[in-house]
């Protein structure tokens, strides 16, 4: 019996959203009689931060605090449309879409708050803390909220703002197939130590070494719990998880969460992450987004680990401890593979 | 089959209910009480978000029958806030970002109180057994047991 030990690399260039002209989301937002912003969405957040960073976008288009924006969300009742939290595209394309709503709602309270300052709207700026003055004159201001009740109930103005981001159809060439599929693309590289028992099967993770390339970091922190609980996810795909381990046979597949497996708080590696920040020309404030991505690089890092530990090359998922013993079989034992410091 | 009377402390307040006699302490507290915090995952004791304590001691609440906790102490995670004060096992999740969706949170916080109350200073390796029986889908567990880790220091450095 041997511990053998392996590392494996994996890059990848990931998609933002699926651009095949059909994948938009709406925005509204209205100021409401207190000075403070409703944004109406139907964009679900499941955890990863959606509404948080929709909140940011709006506040800073707006020019009002954050605390006076609030995010209404996850009823498409009362939201307007959304293709959904899916390929990564949260951020990216909800985002863009709450600009363009902020950007209709701000004219429309700089354009009331000039009718009670008497001056032209061109000229007036906000300060980010609840107020609007003329440029250069702080003293010639009126606060957000006396704009928005002005407009409510003296101009009978809606401080609102309507958003879609739709990326047009790309159209194929005719003769060469090429096409624009997506407009942004975020990028990571991975690398995986692992060490891989010849005689159980077994797989143990020991470390995560990633860059992740994801445009305007809009909320760090949060692109932070991504990466972590992304790569977590990535590694329960690679080595763990299935409703079918022998699939197309259903059989022996887990039903329960005692035989679903993933992994525990004890099977976790030290993960260590670099974000490298390179806006995005087309995303809200640069921003892209990490969302699946987080996962994907993960398994075939593992899978190239694996090969790199006992040089057997296992193309299914997951790379269960019964995959590795067959393959150790088959070959005639484990072929550690040359390492590289 | 007739319901049965059952008196027990839910967070520092006496209650009585009348219960099925095989219903779970998950389904009372829910259902009966109002308190919505434990929540019902797997219903068989597999993912730990059911967690609460009785009697400071953690227990599924999917799995443990309302009738067993006739004059008993139960805590959840509705408890553990004072007023607008956050327990310190709450602040540290926050600050650590230790939720994502947050289904598994209330058993997450109850099943680390349940360990901090009996070991103010535990190693990494006895915060991971506290929370071996809690499924998380989201965070990767890190941010998780970095929350516990600097609750229980926090909660040191006030004592000293």
């Amino acid at each position: 019996m041997a511990r053998h030990q392996g590392r494996g690399m994996a890059s990848i260039n990931y998609p933002i959203g699926m651009n095949l002209g059909g994948d938009p989301s709406q925005a509204l937002v209205h100021a409401n009689p207190d000075g403070k912003f409703t944004v109406a969405l139907s964009a679900i957040d499941l955890g990863q931060g959606m509404k948080q960073v929709s909140r940011q976008i709006a506040a800073e288009t707006l020019g009002v605090p954050i605390e006076d924006v609030y995010v209404d969300t996850a009823d498409s009742d009362t939201g307007p449309h959304d293709m959904g939290s899916f390929a990564s595209r949260g951020t990216h394309r909800v985002g863009n879409a709450v600009i363009v709503a902020a950007k209709e709602a701000r004219g429309v309270l700089l354009e009331a708050a000039a009718e009670e300052l008497e001056v032209n709207a061109d000229d007036l700026v906000t300060d980010g803390k609840g107020n609007i003055h003329v440029r250069g004159a702080a003293s010639k201001s009126i606060t957000v909220k006396a704009a928005s009740q002005a407009a409510q109930f003296k101009q009978g103005k809606t401080i609102s703002g309507r958003g879609i981001f739709l990326i047009p159809l790309s159209t194929v060439h005719p003769e060469t197939g090429e096409m624009s599929p997506v407009t942004a693309y975020a990028h990571a590289c991975l690398v995986v130590d692992l060490e891989v028992c010849d005689e159980t099967g077994d797989v143990k993770v020991n470390k995560l070494t990633s860059a992740y390339e994801l445009g305007r970091a809009l909320n760090p922190k949060m692109v932070e719990q991504q990466l972590v609980g992304g790569a977590w996810m990535g590694m329960s795909h690679a080595l763990y998880e299935t409703p079918e381990p022998y699939y197309p046979n259903p059989e022996h597949g887990g039903r329960d969460y005692n035989q679903y497996l993933m992994p525990g708080p004890g099977d976790i590696a030290p993960h260590d992450i670099t974000v490298l920040e390179r806006p995005a020309p087309d995303g809200p404030f640069g921003g892209k987004g990490p969302g699946e991505m987080c996962a994907n690089p993960v398994l075939p890092a593992v899978a190239n680990a694996i090969f790199n530990a006992i040089g057997v090359r296992i193309d299914t998922l997951p790379i269960t401890p019964e995959k590795i013993l067959r393959a150790l079989k088959a070959q005639g034992g484990a072929r550690p593979q040359v390492r590289r410091a | 089959m007739a319901r049965m009377p059952v008196q027990f402390r839910l967070n520092g307040s006496d209650r009585a209910v009348f219960v099925e006699p095989a219903e779970t302490l998950l389904g009372t507290i829910r259902r009966g009480l109002g308190d919505f915090a434990p929540k019902f995952g797997c219903g068989q004791g597999t993912c730990g978000v059911c967690t609460v304590l009785v009697d400071g001691e953690p227990r599924l609440g999917c799995l443990t029958l309302s009738v067993t906790c006739e004059g008993r102490s139960i805590e959840t995670a509705s408890g553990l806030a004072d007023g607008p004060t956050l327990h310190p096992l709450q602040a540290a999740f926050m600050e650590h970002f230790a939720a994502q969706c947050g289904f598994c949170t209330p058993g997450m916080l109850m099943a680390a109180k349940a360990l901090l109350d009996r070991n103010p200073n535990p190693t990494r390796v006895e915060v991971v057994e506290a929370i071996a029986g809690n499924v998380c889908r989201c965070t990767g567990y890190e941010p998780i047991i970095n929350a516990i880790l600097a609750a229980a220091q926090q909660r040191g450095a006030r004592r000293a």
